[in-house]
């Protein structure tokens, strides 16, 4: 019988817990999940938080009702790994080993690599919607701004789900609108890219979407300093973005277990991954999944979702000793929420930028372009999360590989 | 994607000038471009994060970004911003002759 152990029980370890036991009988494979808590937060929806649209507690299910029946989930610490005994030894000193291991243990934020990030004014007038303390305590802080500089900064990339602090930017922008009080903020977007995306035609979009709200653009400013008591940041090549009320997207590194682990992780302690096939490149027992994958894509729930169909092929090939099946291509999807009860969809992969055109194909929902639609999807993904894509279930019409069917080429963009 | 003459030789690179072939960089088209750039002389110190990012990039396939190239060359982050002011993985990579690290987004 195989053992397979699944670190993180998030949406990457769930669904391909949830695809696995499917895959196998109970007596063909044993299937571990292992995960510090038994909190399962609906990342996505922390956006919407910080503008009373939605509460931590509502986006939260336990871990392990999210695993089909016969998967054992297990709540506990990772010490490290030890790929080359094949084990995981976790931090109540008891031990798993495994045939197969499947790293989904995420990313985690790492505000203390910013000099004064978590300093003074930390919590107070410093905010990050990526965390739900985070994001409950901006709500507060919000709903009293009512003038002043509000400043959206990514401090560097990798982030989980890129295109979120733009539509905090959108949300911002319209919920300041519905309260009366937009003519007296300044708000302004700071990234470290050169434009608002990096992929030229959304970038053009989107950077286009920033102006028409009066959204102020600072590129290539790369956060070497946030002074919160001083109310400014202050990039490495000393220039300075002032502000009254900072929301700042930290850095992102790995689980700090993948780094404790001798020869797992990279600098950033994310895991080095073949990526097409999904089998990392230290072990090849080893495989990774989400953002804990070294992968030149969004670390995104959609890319995540996408990559579950030919992981779960693939440790099956690697289990019976065949080829992998090299077919991931990097497919991404994410819906961008533009405010005033609107979105924008787009679609992309490793070789395609996003493109306008419709989704799946020439009839479906608007790519690159606002809609109602859209916002209604945005919405709805909520419950497709919890109860189509944890579950390890095919989305009808949307698969792995990216669609071009519906697709317009550059040239007409 | 066009050939560029870079200090006597002719390279591919692309819209934004960066090279498309490392095999076709030597120290001669390093020095051309980080002219370009206005980086004039290059130091050891530029020298040495320039080899640092070909060696990167022949062993991972893509340049390392400013924080990795902080954590791991030697040369401290706002050193980094000394020596290739704005954007230092972009454009030590641009000098390396290697493609400009991929965004990951």
């Amino acid at each position: 019988m195989h053992q397979i152990v699944i670190l993180g029980g998030g949406t990457g370890g769930t669904l391909t817990a949830n695809r696995l036991r499917r895959a196998y009988s109970p007596d063909e494979a044993r299937i571990i999940v292992v995960d510090q808590d038994d909190a399962h937060v609906y990342q996505p929806g922390l956006l919407f938080v910080p503008f009373g649209l939605t509460h931590p507690e509502d986006l939260t299910r336990p871990r392990g009702r999210q695993l089909r029946p016969g998967i054992e989930y297990r709540t506990a610490g990772v010490d490290q790994v030890a790929t080359d005994r094949r084990e995981v030894l976790l931090a109540d000193g008891s031990a798993l080993d495994y045939d197969v291991l499947v790293v989904a243990t995420g990313s985690v934020l790492a505000p203390e690599e910013t000099e004064g990030l978590t300093g003074p004014g930390w919590m107070e007038r410093v905010f990050t919607f990526y965390t739900p303390e985070g994001a409950a305590g901006l709500e507060g802080a919000l709903r009293e701004f009512d003038h002043g500089r509000l400043v959206v900064n990514v401090v560097e990339l990798p982030i989980k789900c890129p295109v979120a602090p733009l539509e905090f930017c959108f949300l911002a922008d319209w919920y300041l609108r519905e309260r009366g009080v937009r003519d007296d903020i300044e708000l302004t977007y700071v990234t470290p890219l050169d434009a608002a995306f990096t992929k030229p035609v959304a970038a053009r979009r989107l950077g286009g979407m920033l102006a028409d709200r009066d959204i102020e653009l600072v590129t290539e400013f790369n956060t070497g300093e946030v002074d919160g008591a001083g109310g400014r940041l202050v990039s490495y090549d000393e220039r300075e973005v002032p502000f009254d009320l900072a929301v700042v997207i930290p850095a992102h590194n790995g689980a700090p277990c993948i780094a404790r682990s001798p020869g797992l992780g990279d600098e950033l302690g994310f895991v080095p991954t073949d990526e097409h096939t999904l089998q990392s490149t230290v072990a090849p027992e080893v495989f990774a999944v989400g953002d804990a994958a070294s992968l030149p894509i969004s670390k995104a729930g959609s890319v995540t979702h996408f990559e579950g169909e030919v992981l779960v092929e693939n440790i099956q090939r690697f289990l019976a000793g065949r080829p992998l099946d090299a077919s991931y291509d990097g497919h991404a999807n994410c819906f961008i929420e533009t405010g005033f009860h609107k979105a924008m969809l787009i679609d992309f992969n490793y070789e395609v930028e996003p493109l306008p055109g419709h989704f799946p194909a020439g009839v479906g929902l608007p790519l690159m372009k606002e809609s109602h639609l859209n916002h209604l999807g945005k919405l709805m993904f909520q419950w497709i999360y919890w109860h189509s894509l944890l579950p390890g279930r095919d989305i009808p019409g949307i698969h792995s590989a990216m669609p071009t069917a519906g697709k317009k080429q550059p040239v007409d963009a | 994607m066009t050939v560029d003459t870079i200090a006597g030789t002719p390279v591919d690179v692309n819209e934004e000038g960066f090279l498309t072939d490392p095999s076709q960089w030597n120290e001669e088209v390093a020095v051309e471009l980080a002219r370009r750039e206005g980086i004039d002389p290059l130091t050891d110190r530029h020298w040495e994060v320039v080899r640092f990012m070909r060696a990167e990039y022949e062993a991972k396939g893509t340049g390392p970004t400013v924080r990795v190239l902080g954590k791991t060359s030697g040369v401290p982050v706002k050193e980094l911003y000394q020596l290739f002011p704005k954007g230092p993985a972009k454009l030590a990579a641009k000098i390396a002759g290697i493609p400009k690290p991929r965004g990951c987004i």
